[in-house]
């Protein structure tokens, strides 16, 4: 039952859990204790509202930006990426194989404040070795969901 | 001029969907949602249609031989002997048509003599009856019960079988009331169709949208391979309606007139679609699982809408429509579509458009998004109790 709560969650954590038990074919206090449990085991870290910020009159800067930085004795990459994560402006960090270690993704209100960002916190770091921001232009696709366009229901009305 | 048009295809009545399209149209209006569709909303998977636009740009935009591409009918082979453990010979036994619409009609000319009989259990698909008269055979209803859930049943099949009985359809699962067949139901039709000699049409279009069990097929029973004509495609499993791409599978001396007709009529199935099944044969399982499961929630969504609303429906476990029974309400399936449309804006088609059994009843198609299907619902949530008010 987990895997399909949780692929239903993933598109629409908003679901009344009533809702999701009949979905499932399974009893709501069913439901509602897998995912109290799951919650409890961090599989489930949080319920985010997909934004198309773009829409809105708040500006933001989204960049991806590659880190490359020497591994702490003992503690691998762990430590370097902890300085990192902690700040607030950064919304995700990953450690990536391939040509650098972290990809870092980082939002802020404007491109002086995330190039500030950049250049006095994350370069600034002992074990960050060089890095590389990209800026993001326009989001086609995010967490799944097709932003650009939404399709009208073509069909015809009533089909055999 | 006199006689200008066949009488074989004037006598032919409209189909009953028809009508109520054209009322749909008429109406125009924006606030109309329907649930009216008999194909997926969802888009055609991605890597099958990238297959299409690909085979394009490589300039395969010839006829294909006339039975199909040698690669389709191998990998359909291998996809039934792999889900229903059937082997077909892909060079005699395997041909793609337009639709699987085309195999049925190609399938019935093939098969029937003038006079012959084709048993056609009702309600069903809107085009076996009018197909088997342009074959010039004798169409016999077999009028179904909601007490069976609209199975077909040895007892039912053997009551209509004469001495010119020479076909049978087996359209299972069912449009439009979602009914399966499981094997030992299979088992029962198998045993009166091998006793009294009859060649069994099986419209498995359906075939991957069952949710009880997976599918059987009736040309897996001993026995029956040698007498079914199995029809499939690729419209209802992976979305793909519009390529108009499906296959029947059938004994090679079946197949090789069936193919005749196909080689005159049609030449042969669209390449690009052809191009793309082989892909969505080869690397399909996964979308058709997913589009499995959305159907399945969405389907106990409606059960559990009707039950709450107090409106009879059996569980139907195949294709994805539901057909509740609305004769507590003292109307005709049509006055309930037709008011159901006028003052809710609803668009669903009354169950007697599959045939007259399908009278007190109606076809609820649920291939919608769960957001389209809850403001329908809760129309005819509305609808149901004024209904019952006007009762009182």
């Amino acid at each position: 039952m987990r895997e399909e709560i949780l692929a239903v969650l993933e598109k629409n954590s908003r679901i009344d859990l009533k809702e999701l038990a009949v979905l499932l074919g399974a009893e709501e206090i069913d439901v509602v204790n897998e995912i109290a449990a799951m919650e409890a085991e961090g599989i489930i870290c949080g319920y985010h509202t997909l934004i198309n910020w773009e829409k809105t009159s708040i500006e933001k800067v989204t960049a991806l930006i590659e880190v490359r930085v020497t591994p702490q004795r003992g503690q691998g990459f762990d430590s370097v990426a902890e300085r990192i994560y902690k700040y607030p402006e950064v919304r995700s960090v990953y450690l990536i194989s391939g040509g650098f270690d972290l990809m870092v993704i980082l939002e802020g209100k404007t491109l002086r404040e995330v190039s500030a960002f950049v250049s006095e916190k994350l370069s600034a770091l002992e074990a960050v070795l060089s890095t590389a921001t990209h800026f993001i232009l326009k989001k086609y696709k995010d967490h799944g969901c097709e932003i650009v366009q939404k399709k009208e229901d073509e069909r015809e009305m009533i089909t055999p | 001029m006199k006689n200008l048009l066949s009488d074989v295809v004037v006598n032919i009545k409209p189909s009953g969907i028809r009508k109520f399209f054209d009322i749909v149209s008429e109406m125009n209006d924006p606030e109309v949602v329907s649930l009216g569709v008999g194909e997926p909303d969802f888009d055609t998977p991605w890597h099958i249609r990238d297959e299409g636009i690909y085979s394009l740009e490589r300039g395969r935009t010839f006829y294909t031989s006339n039975s199909g591409l040698m690669d389709l009918r191998k990998e359909i082979c291998s996809y039934l002997s792999r889900k229903q453990g059937i082997s077909y010979d892909p060079a005699h036994e395997v041909l793609i048509t337009v639709g699987g619409s085309e195999a049925i009609d190609i399938g019935l000319r093939a098969l029937v003599n003038p006079g012959d009989e084709i048993l056609i259990p009702q309600p069903s698909y809107v085009s076996y009856e009018p197909c088997a008269v342009l074959a010039g055979a004798k169409p016999v209803i077999i009028n179904l019960k909601a007490e069976n859930e609209f199975r077909l049943t040895a007892r039912e099949l053997e009551e209509a079988v004469t001495e010119k009985t020479k076909v049978l359809i087996l359209p299972y699962p069912n449009n439009p009331t979602g009914a399966i067949m499981e094997r030992k139901d299979l088992e029962a039709v198998a045993e009166v169709v091998l006793r009294h000699d009859i060649v069994v049409m099986s419209d498995e279009i359906y075939g991957e949208l069952t949710y009880k069990g997976e599918h059987v097929s009736i040309a897996s029973l001993p026995g029956m391979k040698e007498r079914t004509i199995l029809i499939n495609g690729f419209s209802k499993a992976y979305a793909m309606t519009g390529w108009r791409l499906g296959y029947a599978c059938g004994p090679a001396d079946i197949v090789r007139q069936m193919t005749k007709i196909h080689q005159f009529a049609i030449m042969c199935a669209p390449t690009t679609s052809q191009y793309a099944a082989v892909e969505a044969l080869k690397n399909g399982d996964d979308d058709i699982a997913q589009m499995r499961t959305a159907y399945n929630q969405r389907r106990r969504y409606l059960l559990n809408a009707f039950r709450e609303m107090g409106l009879e429906c059996f569980e139907p476990y195949g294709a994805f429509y539901v057909f509740p029974c609305i004769r507590q309400f003292g109307m005709t399936s049509d006055e309930f579509a037709t008011r159901f449309l006028e003052e809710e804006k609803v668009a669903v088609v009354p169950g007697t458009a599959f045939g007259d059994s399908g009278e007190g009843f109606l076809r609820i198609s649920y291939a919608y998004s769960l957001k389209d299907l809850k403001i329908a619902i809760g129309r005819l949530e509305r609808f149901v109790k004024k209904l019952r008010e006007e009762k009182k």
